[in-house]
């Protein structure tokens, strides 16, 4: 009993921590060059010009990587600007946010902005 | 290459011969090309072929475009060298021309030196003066302050960059459609651009001749692959009155042609690398090609025009 509480405590505090990093991180996007040995987990590909998948559904607190595959530049921008922007993108070069509120964020490419794509977090 | 221009070969004209390649008339397939004012061109296209000098003109400049400084990938991995090849022919036209217009991505990713290397290689053409227009490549991440602070010292450039002057009596403008681009959407002017561009002909009477340039095509080239401009329209209604307008693109890396009217619009093949006809390919993304093929498929615009016609005659040459 005392571990599930300790246990829960901790989960409770997790979660306070990834709340107030949340807003922090959804701002805070890190870009660099690609790292193939990490998961391809809620990892976006930037390949022929489009996003793929072109709706990823996460939970909040989940980071989320960009890969641009292409040999042209690609930036990241929220529509809405709900996270901060990247900046361009060159071949192999990655971008990370940490998602934020549950809620649906559509983003484009500012070079190209015919290249939307969108971010559903969920709880 | 076995016909790779070096830096100290003669300016003496003696490569008119593959300067003056005409580019066919691309466009087959597209269903809006139409021949009209190009006539003009070709026959002066023809004559250059033919070996004749150009005709004297009261007014020539020269587009160059999509330079893309900094690109290094397996289309073209030495585009400083195509870029100089560009330059080496300017340098050896017989009649050299006034001036040079770049419409823009004169860089890859905006790095200060992309800009730097782009600068000191242009040193080595004869013609001074340029005028330019940025690409979407040249503003990538301070939205064109970079770009701005280096490419419009001799221009009162407006707004984020635009600007018009006066040659020989033809009205230059130069327009910039890159910037603060919306999510799905095209080039775009913006109305702050456009409200100037109609107060700065209001009083130009309709036969002064046009010229605009600005990188992205003010028509509606392929829109599914972003090339074309959002509120072109507009600013294309602004100017509907003028009996000479020829408008001059880069961004799509080869030559289309279309005439409308009294409009003639024109893409420039880069110097860098060229792209994929509208729809021929997954994406716009760099072409492939063949070594031997790469030069040409790059090239410059030659543009001519002599008061009293009405059309300005606009041949493209291939770097081979």
């Amino acid at each position: 009993m005392t571990t599930l509480t300790s246990r829960n405590k901790t989960i409770a505090l997790l979660c306070g921590i990834s709340f107030l990093n949340l807003s922090l991180c959804a701002i805070a996007g890190e870009i660099k060059d690609a790292d193939r040995t990490t998961t391809n987990q809620n990892r976006i590909e930037i390949k022929d010009f489009a996003f793929n998948p072109q709706t990823l559904t996460v939970k909040s607190g989940d980071k989320v990587t960009w890969v641009n595959r292409d040999e042209e530049p690609h930036t990241v921008v929220s529509v809405e600007k709900q996270f901060k922007k990247s900046t361009a993108l060159d071949t192999d070069q990655t971008f990370t946010i940490t998602a934020g509120a549950p809620g649906t964020y559509t983003y484009f490419c500012s070079v190209h902005p015919k290249m939307t794509g969108t971010i559903v977090v969920e709880k | 290459m076995s016909d790779y221009i070096s830096h100290d070969h003669e300016h003496d004209g003696i490569d008119r011969r593959g300067f003056l390649h005409c580019m066919a008339w691309a466009g087959t397939g597209l269903l809006w090309t139409i021949s009209g004012g190009v006539l003009a061109s070709k026959t002066l296209a023809q004559i250059a072929k033919a070996g004749e000098p150009l005709p004297a003109t009261d007014l020539s400049f020269l587009q160059i475009s999509d330079s893309h400084i900094g690109f290094n990938k397996e289309a073209n991995k030495d585009v400083t060298a195509t870029f100089k090849i560009a330059l080496d022919r300017i340098n050896a036209m017989p009649t050299p021309p006034s001036f040079l217009i770049h419409t823009g991505d004169i860089t890859q990713l905006s790095k200060p030196e992309e800009f730097d290397t782009f600068d000191e290689v242009l040193k080595s053409c004869r013609t001074k003066d340029v005028f330019y227009v940025p690409g979407e490549h040249d503003v990538l991440n301070d939205g064109g302050k970079l770009y701005r602070e280096r490419y419009l010292k001799s221009v009162e450039g407006k707004g984020s960059g635009w600007y018009s002057f006066n040659k020989n009596g033809v009205h230059f403008i130069a327009l910039v459609n890159v910037l603060d681009l919306q999510a799905g959407g095209l080039g775009q002017l913006g109305d702050e651009q456009l409200e100037w561009l109609e107060a700065d002909v209001k009083d130009l009477g309709t036969s002064t001749p046009i010229v605009v340039f600005a990188h992205i095509p003010l028509w509606a080239v392929y829109p599914q692959w972003g090339w074309g401009t959002s509120d072109s329209e507009r600013a294309l209604g602004y100017l509907k009155r003028f009996g000479s307008v020829t408008v001059l693109n880069g961004h799509i890396h080869q030559v289309l042609q279309k005439v409308e009217g009294n409009v003639t619009f024109h893409t420039a093949m880069s110097t860098a690398f060229p792209q994929p006809a509208p729809g021929t390919a997954a994406s716009p993304g760099p072409m492939k090609v063949p070594a031997e093929k790469l030069r040409s498929m790059l090239g410059l615009t030659s543009v001519q025009y002599k008061q009293g016609k009405t059309t300005l005659a606009v041949v493209d040459s291939n770097l081979s």
